[in-house]
């Protein structure tokens, strides 16, 4: 990685990065602000004076404007993106720099899991696909969606459609036009839909959903069919270690989990999903609802034992012994629930919880009456603020950085145990 | 009369009748009714005692002169009925005729279950009825079409990504000329209000999402819109039967809004949409009630107009009157929002249908009628006979219609009874009377 967090200043404290979070040069207005993930840099969009858009980063506009900007994002290496357009043709500024390259249109930026690496959906002459640093698939399609990135950026895939279907042919549809392209080449297979293709930890392999007929789900693995069909599934995901894929799967009305065509889980819950791995594979956690409305946390197959109406951002530890998620009545009284226990307080809102890489804590953004702060281990930190962004340890796990914004001010702190 | 006297000729029905036999349908029809119903049509199939009060609910039989056929109790008697008590064996053609009375004669507005002694849901026997159609294949082409979309785009109406974004930027370019620094955030973060459409509104009503824009504006809304798949709330597959899509639909709708950290929903003028997000569609999932609260436009409007947040420079002339739509007036009770919104926006009286509120008389758009397109045409407009009368008995010349589907019905229902009305929707109005900069 270019910038792993391990570089980051960890020195504890806090520290004011910009005085005033206004751009200092005269612009009509300043949208949403982001901030880098090591916390030193803070970046919004504006619209100067003469109508054209930049990035204002550290107080500083970027050299070059633009007519439109849009979905400006910091990658994980800290490199500002966004989405930019100049007589008419889109492209990607990275760090005020657009690539060579332009399109009819761009959306869907996707990171690599270092940020080295950067892909966008792409629509260049009605046709559709990916392009990676700028550089578009050899093949473009009909139409694509359901993007996706390798972690290491070195392999791309999208759901495409293979044929031009005429209005309302409902029959050429069922026989299906769908199917998955890896780097530009289109499966063999087609299919009546695919969704959400994924790729396995070392890139080399993509599982995707397909349906098969209007009633017929599976998984499909490098373009080969589960053997079994089921009458609904979700999303796969390569088990880390093993290389096995694992899908939440729909069998009589119920749902379970099937590794490579075979149930693991049996199928009793009202709904299972997101589910996610232990560094080694061995245990596997998914949001399950175990009766109607009665939603929670499954770690291997067995149910925490608080029930919630509403759980979300389910996340395990890297060593599987723990896992955290959000609960909320409705999107009201959210709470962050470790370990099946639910923290003190209830929120307006909260942020999927992040675990320290030993696994020993656990930190989560919150807000409350429009003011927001960062929780570890169920304490808040001594203050709150008007926006923070979500948390991350440092790789000890011993320290937590906060980036803020407040009265005006960013701030970057390193907070220790002590401080919450 | 009856529905074989009436067959329509439809490539989906007919195609998908081909494929069947009686043991085909037999095993369908015994896997649904086992695994799928429960006590709740048990009971309705019970407790009917045929006593016919549904029938002046429903506009299919006020417009055809008391047939008998078109009742609620006669659509049941023609399909579902038949099915329990054949247990399931019936001929292909038989399907065919209880599909055309599933889709295209009932539109699942459940005025007839105000109407019934006992409270039977006769949306809830058609939507089962429509369910066994879906899994047997047998559906109207043109409704069938947009679920095909649905699955493929997350949208009704083959609106591709870029598509989207752009028309979304288009709306804000050309609603900055007017109002100027006005902004459709994207995919901001933690906003209030998370603001969804049906896909007509990019395909070709995008003066709505300008209209929007300039209201939000206005009103100074802390809002956004997704840039990604999950913006369309509209749900087709509700209507086909095809559960597992309806369910897919509304996880992408409310993950989208989960993963914007949104406060809640507001959703554009649609109906039928609202029923897919807090009873049909969020419980396929599991969820009893939605994941995020979801506001439908004329709560949000309503709102608005009781916190100040609409200055009007004129009032838009009156008389006019309302049609309530189904789903957000007998679905969730926004009649009188609704009817004290239009009283804030208008100068005049609201000059009420015969039928009205809660019993008011459906679009026949609705429940996926009018999007089993051209060969059913003029079944919904003979249908909306009865409809047509009321309207023209208020004499005058503007309907408000917060309702995509009631529009799209109404419109022609104006055009074939020529009752020289115009229809509004409340963003049409109030766009029209708000204060703009000069």
């Amino acid at each position: 990685m270019l910038h792993p967090a391990s570089s980051w200043d960890w020195q504890p404290g806090e520290r004011v990065v910009l005085d005033s979070t206004g751009c200092p040069a005269p612009h009509e207005w300043q949208e949403e602000p982001y901030v880098a993930p090591d916390g030193e840099t803070f970046g919004a969009a504006v619209r100067l004076e003469d109508g054209l858009f930049t990035m204002c980063v550290n107080g500083v506009p970027w050299e070059a404007s633009f007519d439109k900007l849009w979905h400006p994002r910091f990658g994980p290496d800290g490199r500002l993106i966004a989405i930019v357009q100049q007589d008419g043709e889109w492209t990607l500024a990275v760090n005020g720099e657009v690539w060579p390259e332009t399109y009819a249109f761009m959306w869907t930026p996707l990171f690599s899991l270092d940020g080295a690496v950067i892909a966008t959906a792409i629509q260049q002459d009605g046709r559709y696909g990916l392009c990676v640093d700028g550089t578009p698939w050899d093949t473009l399609y009909e139409n694509a969606n359901e993007f996706s990135l390798s972690r290491d950026g070195q392999a791309s895939a999208a759901v495409v459609q293979t044929q031009s279907l005429a209005a309302a042919d409902i029959a050429a549809f069922q026989r299906g036009v769908f199917s998955v392209a890896v780097n530009g080449q289109v499966w063999d297979k087609t299919f009546v839909n695919a969704w959400t293709p994924t790729f396995d930890a070392a890139g080399q392999r993509v599982a995707a959903q397909v349906r098969l007929s209007l009633y017929d789900y599976s998984i499909a693995v490098d373009g080969e069919l589960w053997k079994q069909n089921y009458a609904c599934v979700w999303e796969p995901r390569f088990n880390p270690a093993s290389g096995a894929v694992v899908a939440p799967v729909r069998i009589a009305g119920s749902w379970g989990l099937a590794q490579d065509g075979q149930i693991i889980w049996e199928p009793v819950f009202a709904q299972c999903w997101q589910q996610d791995f232990s560094r080694d594979g061995k245990t596997i956690g998914a949001i399950v609802a175990t009766g109607y409305g009665k939603f929670t946390v499954a770690v291997n197959a067995k149910p925490w034992s608080a029930t919630f109406p509403v759980v979300t951002d389910l996340v395990l530890s890297a060593d599987g012994k723990r896992a955290a998620a959000l609960a909320n009545e409705y999107n009201a009284n959210w709470r962050v629930v470790v370990d099946g226990q639910a923290w003190n307080g209830l929120f307006d809102m909260a942020w999927k919880p992040v675990f320290s890489p030993d696994g020993l804590h656990v930190a989560a953004k919150v807000e409350k009456r429009n003011r927001q702060t960062v929780l570890l281990d169920g304490k808040p930190y001594k203050r709150d603020f008007e926006q923070v962004w979500e948390p991350s340890f440092s790789p000890d796990g011993a320290k937590v950085l906060i980036r803020a914004r407040d009265g005006g001010k960013y701030l970057r702190i390193v907070a220790q145990a002590t401080d919450f | 009369m009856g529905i074989k006297d009436r067959l329509i000729e439809d490539v989906g029905l007919r195609e998908g009748v081909k494929r069947l036999t009686e043991d085909k349908i037999e095993q369908v029809v015994q896997t649904v009714l086992k695994g799928e119903t429960g006590a709740r049509l048990a009971a309705y199939s019970e407790i009917c005692m045929r006593c016919g009060l549904c029938s002046e609910a429903c506009h299919f039989y006020l417009s055809h002169d008391g047939d008998p056929s078109y009742s609620p109790v006669g659509k049941v008697q023609q399909t579902m009925a038949v099915l329990l008590k054949k247990k399931g064996r019936v001929s292909p053609d038989f399907i065919y005729g209880m599909a055309q009375i599933a889709y295209t004669e009932c539109n699942l507005c459940r005025r007839c279950v105000h109407f019934c002694p006992v409270g039977i849901d006769t949306g809830y026997i058609m939507s089962t009825v429509r369910r066994i159609c879906h899994k047997l294949g047998v559906t109207p082409q043109y409704i069938q079409d947009t679920a095909h979309s649905h699955s493929a785009t997350f949208n009704q109406m083959w609106v591709k990504e870029d598509e989207w974004t752009d028309s979304l930027q288009w709306q804000e370019d050309e609603a900055r000329e007017e109002f100027p620094g006005l902004r459709i955030p994207l995919d901001k973060e933690g906003a209030d209000i998370y603001y969804s459409v049906i896909a007509p509104e990019p395909k070709f009503r995008t003066q709505l999402i300008y209209q929007a824009a300039a209201i939000m504006n206005a009103a100074g809304a802390d809002w956004t819109m997704p840039s990604e798949p999950g913006w369309d709330n509209s749900d087709m597959c509700m209507f086909t039967g095809d559960f597992e899509m309806m369910g897919r639909l509304k996880r992408k709708h409310f993950e989208s809004a989960q993963k914007l950290k949104v406060k809640r929903i507001v959703m554009g003028e649609c109906g039928h949409a609202f029923r897919s997000v807090y009873d049909m569609g969020n419980r396929w999932v599991a969820w009893k009630m939605y994941p995020v609260p979801v506001i439908h436009s004329i709560e949000f409007f309503w709102e608005l107009m009781k916190q100040g947040k609409i200055k009007l420079a004129k009032k838009y002339p009156g008389p006019v009157t309302v049609h309530d739509p189904c789903n957000v007036v007998r679905g969730r009770g926004h009649h009188e929002k609704l009817r004290e919104l239009v009283r804030f926006l208008v100068d005049g009286p609201i000059i009420e249908t015969a039928s009205n509120r809660e019993h008011n008389i459906c679009c026949t758009a609705g429940g996926g009628v009018i999007n089993c397109g051209p060969p059913f045409k003029n079944v919904r407009l003979d249908g909306s006979k009865a409809k047509a009368e009321e309207l023209r008995a208020t004499g005058v010349k503007t309907i408000v219609a917060p309702c995509h589907n009631c529009h799209g019905g109404l419109e022609d229902t104006v055009h074939r009874y020529k009752l020289d009305m115009h229809i509004k929707f409340l963003g049409d109005i109030i766009y029209e009377c708000m204060e703009k900069p000069s």
